[in-house]
């Protein structure tokens, strides 16, 4: 098109530059700024007169006042088709395995999808068939998934299919159908569409409330405090906790059809770590590779500051597109705070007023607008499709009265606090029994799901567990004040059935092949056994004996812990439980 | 045209602030050098055609009809093999009197490495510190700081380090130096023997603090040069980046942004992670090893500065005195190598990770002893055993004049469990315990 909107450079702060405009621009359009022989690629994101404020998603070193600027006239849009899986990533989708040399090199773009490569397609819908926009035209085995190739979510109204291409191999960009629209025009319709980052795909039926459990493998998430399927959580946390440990345990376990990983402004030898580990593992549920289900977003904290708020808006629509195919998507995204941090500097080189800790004000509003986009929904077709979002916070000094962490809990659903305490002890993963909470444990549709497919009364007995705990945190602080010989030997016992519960259950070893990975049946089997335990009664003569027991005991169940579930070494333990238990039984 | 803006002179500064000029000029790029009244400068604001310039090493004595001059390009630096064993201030000059080096002219804060290039990190570096091999080793492609309280010898330990690491190039950024550290760094290095390898990029505090902020560019564009092209293993020495962030917080201040926490500028966070992240191990064997110092306000981890550093590297090390040995010793709790299981067990004895955990487990047991203790409560048995375990543990493993090998190091844990616990109360791994235990 001639009728592009055009501009010059008038103005340059990092990497805010003002442009002068000769057309009309609109709010987040992109731009183009020509540096010699590369473009850098920018985004609006303040309009002042004609003077765009753009932010540039490069360096822009050797820029100057009167370079050109060519503006595109739409959003900051990804590609959305087969090929999304096991790909690499960064915050704009390009593609990182594909460019060359070992240094990224600015304004190098490249194509997020494999043009060349054949898809096996099956058509689902027929011609004749009336359709609207995301409903199912045919699919193409991506890895073990189905993914279907959907109607595109722009298209307003109803179609009809006309004609759709018979099962056969396809690359993405081929015509599969041709749809006539409600003013008898036909239109072209391939595997691949594009999507706006910014805006929620919306199109499904209804959002109603979760109601069912996404299994973790980590017993202090899945048992203490759960995050249902379509849920939101956060992970809070100082530096040196255990947050990236816990969320990769989280990605490599979780229960889900698709994983997205967004490494936001995070460390680049954490993301090598997925890329070296991740082709290696199983998933557990499916038996295959876990990297053919996963997607990574990479923005880490040396690349482009600008691109690291496009890098969770791309993850998050990457996980919509898969969950309007009924699938499960979870999306992890580390860290929030980061992103934030990438709006203070805009804002700050905008020279808007601040508001606290110098955060724009409105980030409390970006930050619940982003958390409502998960959520488990039903499709038009009746089918259930789903996104869980996990994210992760870092507190400026791991104090949790700072904007970002306050703007998060009042949306998210699920709080792990991770806590510098436990950390210091070892005590991982370092999520606190007692602060954190999971919302998803008052929800009555929750509860009946653990009832039926864990243990009729289940979160009445994960109250008791978290009751021992919380009691067994007062015994201490009493035996603290009080000394060993002041408080009567209930105490003691009172606070080793808590260490119990700490040490055996909510303590799991993330790099023990075994250990890492709990069902939700073992789960419960060690829940009960433990808590048995805690409900009897014992007698010691002083409290020494009482920590040694306890400490013996926690020893034999540690090592159960570490050895394959109902395995001979598993039952011989169990015996020297069961057997230690009578000894001092009354 | 570039060449333009090169010959201009111009001649009337529009405003002066104590770390930059503003004038009029046209032409101008981005991060471009200028030289103002003799003084190297850089554009950092330009806006309509008033260019902002921050001025290396201040303002002081600069007129408001000073002569301006623009270079056309970012700062650089000439690499090459004659770089070893040289010493140069923040621009790339020797100031050791030799003669300048020949060689391809780089521009510093290059590219980042695409992160799908690197390579995961899997090589030990032996420092024979226990607090450091035993309990947080450090791997090369690692970036970790210090901690540490301005009265601790954290440049001591930093030297110690370097000079037992066994890699290529040694390369020292100095920011804010006292002339007396620099000369010791110096004097060490000549003492080992190992000038040849080391090379150094030295700001004392007899310098502007504004010319700090070339130094970490300064060092690791010679330790990409070295990495990348001639596929070395590099270890980069940072010291001491407390006060680098504080010649940051000028500039910010100068140019009238808003500060957020502790009167840090806002990009704190990714001015830092520029520099740590280009710590690589790269595909072609190369790597780039970053140990910093981060020099705390009496142990405030939570200062802004200690803070983000400790969210973009990976671990820390912390310093601390410890009044039961005596001792300097590295703080088993607060300190961290997050890429220390990419070897423990792999590169190192089996045992390794578990007697480390409890290792540290137990000693913890003797601080909450120790709490006990202080508030005048009667000590248990186990109490005691654990209070001479922790003095025993600081002196033979924590402590930073510790120099034994790895093996060693989990030999000598062994001996402290076997001496003063059962093997209940270490709650190691049995299969452990069968093999390695040296009690009854």
């Amino acid at each position: 098109m001639n009728s592009k909107t055009t501009g010059t450079v008038i103005g340059i702060v990092s990497n805010l530059v003002t442009v002068l405009a000769d057309g009309p621009v609109a709010e987040n359009e992109l731009c183009y700024i020509q540096l010699g022989d590369t473009r850098l690629l920018a985004e609006v994101i303040k309009v002042n007169g004609r003077n765009a404020l753009v932010q540039v998603f490069e360096s822009t070193r050797g820029l100057k006042n009167g370079d050109k600027v060519e503006f595109e006239g739409r959003m900051l849009e990804i590609t959305l088709g087969p090929g999304l899986l096991s790909s690499v990533y960064d915050g704009l989708q390009n593609d990182l395995t594909t460019m060359e040399g070992v240094f990224l090199k600015r304004g190098e773009y490249t194509d997020p999808l494999n043009r060349e490569k054949l898809w096996e397609f099956t058509p689902i819908a027929k011609p004749g068939d009336k359709v609207i926009a995301a409903d199912w035209l045919g699919e193409v085995k991506e890895g073990w998934l189905p993914h279907k190739i959907m109607v595109p979510f722009s298209f307003k109204g109803g179609y009809t299919v006309k004609s759709i291409v018979p099962a056969g191999q396809y690359n993405v960009d081929h015509e599969i159908a041709v749809l006539t629209n409600e003013d008898g025009e036909d239109v072209s319709v391939t595997m691949t569409q594009r999507w706006p980052v910014k805006v929620a795909i919306k199109n499904y039926r209804e959002k109603p409330r979760p109601d069912k459990i996404m299994e973790t493998g980590v017993r202090v998430i899945d048992s203490f405090n759960p995050i249902a399927e379509g849920g939101t959580g956060f992970i809070p946390g100082p530096f040196g906790c255990g947050k990236t440990v816990l969320q990769h345990a989280i990605a490599k376990q979780g229960e889900a059809d698709v994983i997205v990983m967004a490494a936001c402004g995070e460390r680049a030898n954490e993301v090598v770590e997925i890329f070296t580990e991740f082709p290696e593992l199983i998933d557990p549920h499916t038996g295959r590779h876990l990297m053919e289900r996963t997607t990574i977003i990479c923005n880490t904290s040396n690349m482009p500051v600008a691109a690291r708020e496009a890098s969770v808006y791309t993850a998050m629509t990457i996980c919509e597109y898969y969950r309007a195919m009924g699938l499960h998507c979870l999306l992890l995204a580390d860290s929030t705070s980061r992103w934030a941090q990438a709006l203070r500097e805009m804002s700050n080189r905008m020279e808007e007023l601040p508001g606290a800790d110098a955060f724009p004000v409105d980030l409390s509003a970006i930050i619940s607008n982003f958390y409502a986009r998960a959520g488990m929904v039903i499709l038009n077709n009746g089918k259930r499709g789903a996104v869980t979002f996990i994210g992760t916070v870092s507190p400026a000094g791991g104090n949790l009265k700072e904007p970002v962490t306050e703007s998060t809990k009042k949306t998210a659903r699920c709080f792990y606090a991770l806590e510098q305490n436990r950390a210091d002890q070892k005590r991982y993963p370092a999520v606190n029994p007692i602060d954190s909470y999971s919302k998803y444990l008052e929800y009555p549709e929750i509860i009946s799901f653990l009832d039926e497919h864990v243990q009729k009364g289940w979160v009445g007995r994960i109250q008791d567990a978290k009751n021992i705990v919380r009691k067994g945190r007062e015994a201490n602080e009493q035996i603290n004040i009080l000394g060993d010989d002041g408080v009567p030997i209930s105490y003691h016992e009172t606070f080793w059935k808590s260490e119990l519960i700490d040490f055996c259950f909510l303590q799991q070893d993330a790099f023990d092949a075994i250990d890492s990975l709990s069902p939700i049946s073992r789960q419960k089997f060690m829940l009960d056994l433990i808590l048995d335990v805690c409900n009897h009664e014992f007698s010691f003569a002083d409290y020494e004996e009482c920590r040694n027991y306890f400490k013996n005991m926690i020893n034999i169940i540690r090592q159960m812990n570490y050895s394959e579930f109902e395995s001979e070494q598993f039952n011989s333990y169990l015996a020297d439980l069961k057997k230690l238990v009578e000894e001092n039984g009354k | 045209m570039a060449n333009k803006a090169y010959q201009k002179v111009y001649t009337s500064l529009e405003a002066i602030t104590k770390a930059t000029v503003s004038l009029k000029a046209q032409g101008v790029s981005n991060d471009e050098l200028a030289v103002v009244a003799g003084r190297l400068a850089q554009v950092v604001r330009t806006k309509g055609d008033l260019v902002t310039l921050q001025v290396f090493s201040g303002t002081e004595g600069i007129p408001s009809n000073a002569e301006v001059v623009f270079l056309g390009n970012p700062p650089v630096l000439k690499v090459g093999e004659q770089l070893s064993g040289r010493f140069f201030n923040a621009y790339g000059h020797p100031i050791d009197g030799g003669p300048e080096v020949e060689g391809e002219e780089r521009v510093i804060g290059g590219p980042s490495v695409n992160p799908y290039k690197r390579r995961q990190p899997s090589e030990l570096i032996p420092t024979g510190i226990a607090g450091i091999d035993l309990n947080n080793t450090i791997v090369s492609g690692q970036k970790i700081p210090f901690f540490a309280d301005p009265d601790q010898p954290y440049n001591q330990v930093m030297a110690d380090v370097a000079l037992r690491a066994d890699v290529d190039k040694i390369i020292l950024g100095g920011m804010g130096l006292s002339n007396d550290d620099y000369l010791f760094f110096k004097h060490s290095f000549e003492a080992a023997g190992a000038l040849d390898k080391i090379i150094s990029f030295v700001n004392t505090t007899e310098e502007p603090p504004v010319e700090r902020l070339l130094i970490p560019d300064m060092a690791l564009t010679a330790a990409e040069y070295f990495a990348v092209d001639k596929n070395e293993k590099v270890l980069v020495l940072l010291t001491d980046m407390t006060l680098y962030a504080d010649a940051l917080s000028i500039v910010s201040n100068r140019m009238d942004q808003i500060p957020s926490k502790d009167s840090m500028p806002g990009s704190l966070y990714s001015d830092l992670a520029k520099i740590y992240e280009k710590a690589v191990q790269l595909p072609d064997g190369g790597s780039i090893t970053i140990i910093a110092v981060t020099t705390l306000n009496d142990g405030d981890i939570t200062h802004a500065i200690p803070d983000n550093t400790g969210y973009i590297t990976e671990g820390q090390l912390f310093l601390r005195a410890d009044t039961d040995s005596g001792k300097v010793i590295i703080d088993p709790f607060r300190s961290l190598s997050r890429l220390k299981q990419l070897v423990q067990g792999k590169k190192t004895r089996d045992d390794h990770s578990q007697v480390m955990n409890a290792g540290v487990r137990l000693y913890a047991d003797a601080q909450n002893a120790k709490t006990k203790l202080e508030n005048g409560f009667d000590l248990s048995d186990y109490d005691h055993r654990a209070l001479s375990y922790a003095k025993e543990y600081a002196t033979r493993l924590l402590s930073i004049d510790v120099n034994i090998n790895i093996n060693e190091m989990l030999d000598t844990a062994w001996d402290l469990f076997g001496k003063y616990f059962t093997k209940a109360e270490t709650g190691i791994k049995q299969n452990l315990i069968d093999k390695y235990w040296k009690g009854n």
